[in-house]
């Protein structure tokens, strides 16, 4: 809501400077969002009327005017503009004027003395920035200054309302809330109520009762709707962001700023038979003021005459109806529209109108007749015409029940006690009827309160008006009481840190994604889409964090960064109750930071799969798998507890070339909640006897995979075999063609006692057999 | 019998003369070894007479110290010479870079949303947390903001094709965890939330930091006194100057803005603060005795309030950082910013 501040300080005037002013606005709910001067500073500039132009005998653009600035004699100014001439009113700007960016002196302007200048809006800096002169009106008073007569040292006020105060959506409603905030006196226009002189009126049949509980009628006949808007008028409207258009709008939209009120006029003539208030047929259709053509539905209420609506309710007029330069008789319309009857209407229509936001937010059912009597009183003023009845239509308004408010439930909220003769005096500042009971406090709230229905809302009211600065901000007092440490569950930042640690940088990327990606990693992903996406690359819910870490990985190639490891902790969506958090990587280019000390390589699938198992703390189990974005041969699924929880491996080869990336970036993508799964440590006790190492080479087929004999080994291994582990993969030169020979580390130790060399041999025939029996694998000769 | 001064003296250039010590160990020999002169010398004791044996034995004696001791001497320094040389030898050019891995970092949201979870668990707040595909009735309706209401415009909200929608706020989580868990409560809820909107000072997914606090006796006062305490611990600024303004939450009553002095400009008046001196931060308020309705519990007997701040809004603060969308180009350039 913007506004000129004179116009407020017509209705209330605390001894407060601008900044006073938007200040306590701002700390009572109703924030300042701009200041403006309504016209930049200049100052020396006076109304001057010209008295005659002659062509500059030195140069043919120019016209040396005598000007009369209302002193004794005319005075001579040299000027530029095309539009000079005589009987013409401008601005003078006298010897010594500042303007925005310049100054005026007397000077020679072409051999002749020049005692001023005529000013464009431009060299003003007014709205319209127009070169040739400002052409003031006829009765523009001739030697009065400029500033003053146009009244520009004034400021433009904006408000950003909440949806909650629709009563300050009016100059009245401001003045009020100023009035009670400051507690300096409020002065309410006074309206004259105009006697009807005919008995004209329209017909009115509300059918839609509930969501149009009251609706005022009433012709006047016989306006000049091209009488000149007063300047007064149309200044308060143009500062508050209103053009002037047509008397009659003018006025209308005037009511509506001064009292909230929206009031239509119809051009009589085009209204057939009686108003029906009704909601929408389907199928029925309405030109708007706008030009635009609604399609109406049948929740939509609307105004229609015997041929059909004439009017959407409460939001925009329909242009058939709408009063034009040559109306003379019109019919105007002040109604109350239940907020739950108009609200979304426009937005739905792609509409928000001056109407529609006050009526979704509850305007005045309390002052409807006023503001009727208001346009009419200024219509005869400006326009004339002759007034008939107010025809009225009234169903059950909203109640106000009263409202019990506790004394000590406002204390217990605040947290302060408050001085119930000032929570008295504020509430009944803001329009509301109080009765004291007790410790208790009756409240009926006025009329064009929608916002007060229960007792918080009394409370936030008084303490809004106490101040929430004065209510002390008190470190409060609660049972000390431990959070609970769940040992067996890793923090998500302990997770972040040990990636970090791991030389991997987080990165965070959209949650929604190009649909081109997700297809491109899974041809049979199904992301869900959203119905109403910012762009179309951000149009799918991911389904796996890869297309994001990918996109950024290509970003920062682009950027010359040529070593790339990044994560992201984020979840990928699946449906409503299927949206899970995980944890996933790429990495990319060389193993270390370009260094003095280490010999360059690129990084592969082992060094990830390390990087994995620090993060894990224990050997993975990695079962070879099928991932459609990855390197069938260089890939593997991880499972925990007999479940499938993650995938490492290298980009496919076939993606590398459509991602347009020069090698394969490795992968990986895990469950986070199953990588945050630790077990509390159990002590068991470390023995005191020798251990005994024996490094078994075994040959076996190079397709059986070495985690199949690790683990062959390990479940028939003696109790006494602490670790079975690979120390080297070997194939090539001595070995046939499709065999290799994997080096077994066995450690073996007791807790009780020293094994004795049979023990040690008899284990070691123990494995060798077993993994001759179930692996097909000798002990190398 | 050589005279023994005559051998101590020969010995003791011989030792000065060795220039390392297996030759050092060769000049013992010829002198102490089992054949040495010394040695001979002290043999030669047995054909003595006994009154001079006594004399000449004491002369040996001192002798032959005379030479371990400057044995010992010699060693010692060729080993430090040695020792010396060695670690000449070792001396490494210890400006050199350390080898291996670099460090990576936290993105400065992340590291954000760590500080703020931090500061809130040391009173007392347990992090929750919930779904980022809400259903109406949690991001809305339970919330207090029934279909129409003019709040639901200023929500620009992403929808699904399916009906559901991406949470506005993180508000909804108040109302998962309301259900499930009965007061006294108090937690907070980071994570990301979306809104349809993307200029210099929007991204449509950006992350919010709910709080929520109920118990028996919670009020306004508290309110203001937990913000406060966490906008000065966070800034790391006892001083910082903070302000509630009244402003409009459907699901808090009474409601409030809270500023802080602008921390770029010290509250003189900046670009960042668009020379009012103050920063919005955060929205709360008293939690709305209709959003206790749709979870059950007894407004009667409990009072609570709640808030929701930006956490990008914050990092841009406490780390200078000028424009929003830097968090989500994720630049490494950028990014390595933040690792220590």
């Amino acid at each position: 809501m913007q506004f000129p501040e004179s116009w407020l300080r017509n209705l209330v005037n605390p001894a407060l400077d601008t900044a006073q002013l938007s200040h306590v606005l701002t700390m009572a709910g109703l924030e300042v969002e701009a200041a403006t001067p309504a016209a930049p500073p200049f100052n020396n500039v006076v109304v001057a009327e010209i008295l005659s132009a002659a062509k500059h005998p030195d140069a043919d653009r120019l016209r040396i005017c005598q000007v009369d600035v209302g002193e004794a004699s005319p005075i001579t100014i040299v000027c530029g503009a095309p539009n000079a001439a005589a009987g013409l009113k401008v601005p003078c700007a006298r010897p010594g004027a500042i303007l925005p960016g310049f100054e005026i002196k007397i000077a020679k302007v072409r051999g002749i003395e020049s005692f001023g200048m005529l000013c464009s809006t431009k060299e003003l800096g007014l709205e319209g920035a127009a070169d040739g002169l400002m052409e003031l009106p006829d009765d523009a008073p001739v030697g009065e200054d400029f500033r003053s007569w146009l009244n520009l040292d004034d400021t433009l006020i904006t408000l950003k309302l909440t949806p909650n105060r629709a009563d300050c959506l009016s100059m009245q409603g401001i003045a009020r809330e100023v009035g009670a905030i400051t507690g300096a006196e409020v002065r309410l226009p006074q309206i004259r109520v105009i006697e009807s002189r005919i008995q004209d009126t329209v017909p009115v049949q509300v059918m839609a009762s509930e969501a149009c509980p009251l609706y005022l009628g009433r012709v006047v006949r016989g306006i000049n709707a091209q009488a000149i808007t007063p300047r007064w008028m149309a200044e308060r409207l143009e500062r508050s962001g209103i053009r002037p258009l047509l008397a009659p709008i003018d006025i209308t939209n005037y009511v509506l700023l001064e009292l909230g009120q929206p009031i239509h006029a119809f051009a009589l003539s085009r209204i057939q038979g009686e108003i029906e208030v009704r909601m929408a047929r389907a199928g029925e259709h309405l030109q708007l003021l706008n030009g635009q053509t609604a399609e109406l539905t049948p929740d939509m209420l609307v105004i229609a005459d015997a041929n059909g609506p004439v009017a959407l309710a409460g939001i925009m007029g329909g242009q058939p109806s709408s009063v034009e330069r040559f109306t003379v008789d019109v019919f105007l319309e002040a109604a109350f529209f239940a907020p739950a009857a108009i609200a979304g209407r426009a937005r739905r229509l792609g509409l928000s109108t001056d109407s529609s936001h006050r009526f979704e937010r509850g305007v005045d059912f309390g002052a409807t007749r006023l503001a009727m009597e208001r346009a009419t009183e200024l219509l005869v003023d400006i326009c004339g015409g002759q007034v008939g009845p107010i025809t009225e239509a009234v169903a059950a308004l909203p109640q106000r029940p009263q409202i019990t408010l506790r004394l000590a439930r406002l204390k217990r909220v605040a947290g302060v006690e408050l001085d119930t003769e000032q929570v008295v005096r504020d509430l009944t500042a803001l329009g509301a009827l109080v009765e004291r009971d007790d410790d208790q406090l009756i409240v009926t709230p006025p009329s064009f309160r929608f916002d007060l229905v229960i007792e918080e809302d009394l409370i936030e009211e008084a303490v809004r008006l106490f101040g929430y600065d004065n209510i002390p901000a008190q470190p409060p007092a609660a049972p000390s009481r431990m959070l609970p440490q769940d040992e067996t569950v890793l923090p998500d930042d302990i997770l972040r840190q040990m990636l970090v640690g791991l030389d991997y940088q987080e990165v965070i990327t959209y949650s929604f994604v190009d649909p081109a990606w997700e297809t491109a990693l899974d041809a049979h992903a199904q992301p869900m889409p959203l119905s109403n996406p910012i762009a179309s690359q951000l149009s799918v819910m991911r389904t796996t964090l890869w297309g994001g870490l990918i996109e950024a990985l290509r970003h920062n190639l682009n950027r010359q960064q040529e070593r790339v490891r990044i994560f992201e902790l984020g979840r990928v969506y699946a449906s409503l109750a299927k949206q899970p958090l995980k944890i996933g990587g790429v990495v990319y280019g060389e193993v270390l930071p370009e260094q003095w000390g280490a010999s360059a390589r690129r990084v592969d699938f082992f060094d990830l799969k390390g990087d994995i198992e620090r993060l894990f703390g224990h050997a993975l189990d990695t079962r070879s798998g099928v991932h459609p974005a990855l390197h069938p041969g260089q890939s593997a699924e991880l499972w925990h507890d007999g479940k499938a929880i993650g995938w490492i491996g290298a980009l496919h080869p076939r993606l590398v070339q459509a991602f347009d990336l020069s090698s394969a970036p490795m992968l990986f993508e895990i469950d986070a909640h199953v990588l945050a799964q630790r077990s509390v440590p159990r002590h068991t006790a470390v023995s005191r006897f020798p251990l005994v190492r024996r490094d078994l080479a075994f040959v076996l087929d190079v397709q059986t995979p070495a985690g199949e004999l690790l683990a062959t080994l390990r479940e028939g291994a003696p109790a006494h075999v602490c670790s079975i582990d690979v120390f080297d993969d070997y194939r090539g030169k001595g070995m046939a063609e499709n065999q290799k020979s994997l080096a077994i580390r066995v450690v073996m130790q007791d807790t009780q006692r020293t094994l004795t060399d049979q023990e040690v041999e008899d284990s070691v025939q123990k494995l060798v057999e077993t993994a001759r029996r179930q692996c097909n694998a000798s002990l190398r000769a | 019998m050589r005279n023994p001064n005559e051998i101590v003296a020969e010995a003791l250039n011989a030792i000065q003369a060795c220039p390392d010590l297996p030759s050092l160990e060769q000049v013992k020999a010829t002198y102490l070894g089992k054949n040495g002169q010394m040695t001979e010398l002290l043999k030669s004791l047995g054909g003595m007479p006994a009154d001079e044996r006594k004399t000449a034995g004491a002369r040996i004696n001192e002798a032959k110290q005379a030479v371990e001791a400057t044995l010992k001497d010699r060693r010692d320094t060729l080993l430090q010479v040695e020792l010396d040389r060695q670690l000449a030898d070792e001396t490494l050019d210890v400006t050199l870079p350390g080898r291996g891995l670099a460090r990576g970092g936290l993105h400065p949201v992340s590291r954000t949303l760590t500080r703020i979870q931090d500061l809130f668990r040391s009173i007392g707040f347990e992090v929750a947390t919930g779904p980022e595909i809400e259903t109406d009735f949690y991001n809305f309706t339970a919330l207090n903001i029934p279909e129409d209401h003019p709040a639901r415009a200023m929500h620009d909200t992403f929808y699904m094709q399916g009906g559901e929608l991406l949470r506005t706020h993180t508000s909804p989580v108040q109302v998962r965890y309301m259900q499930t868990h009965q007061p006294p409560l108090r937690i907070i809820a980071p994570g990301r939330v979306y809104r349809c909107d993307s200029d210099v000072t929007h991204t449509p997914m950006f992350h919010q930091v709910e709080g929520l606090w109920v118990d028996e006796t919670v009020s306004f006062a508290d309110l203001k006194g937990v913000l406060a305490d966490f906008m000065r611990n966070f800034f790391e600024r006892d001083d910082l100057p903070v302000r509630f303004r009244p402003s409009f939450f459907p699901f808090t009553e009474p409601s409030a803005e809270m500023d802080i002095g602008c921390v770029m400009c010290g509250g003189e008046g900046c670009r960042v603060c668009s020379h009012t001196g103050w920063l919005e931060v955060l929205g709360c308020g008293m939690v709305h005795p209709n959003v206790f309705k749709h979870v059950e519990i007894d407004t009667e007997r409990y009072v609570g309030f709640a808030f929701g701040l930006g956490v990008e809004r914050l990092a841009m603060l406490r780390y200078g950082v000028d424009d929003l969308r830097l968090f989500f180009e994720n630049d490494l350039r950028f990014l390595k910013k933040f690792t220590h």
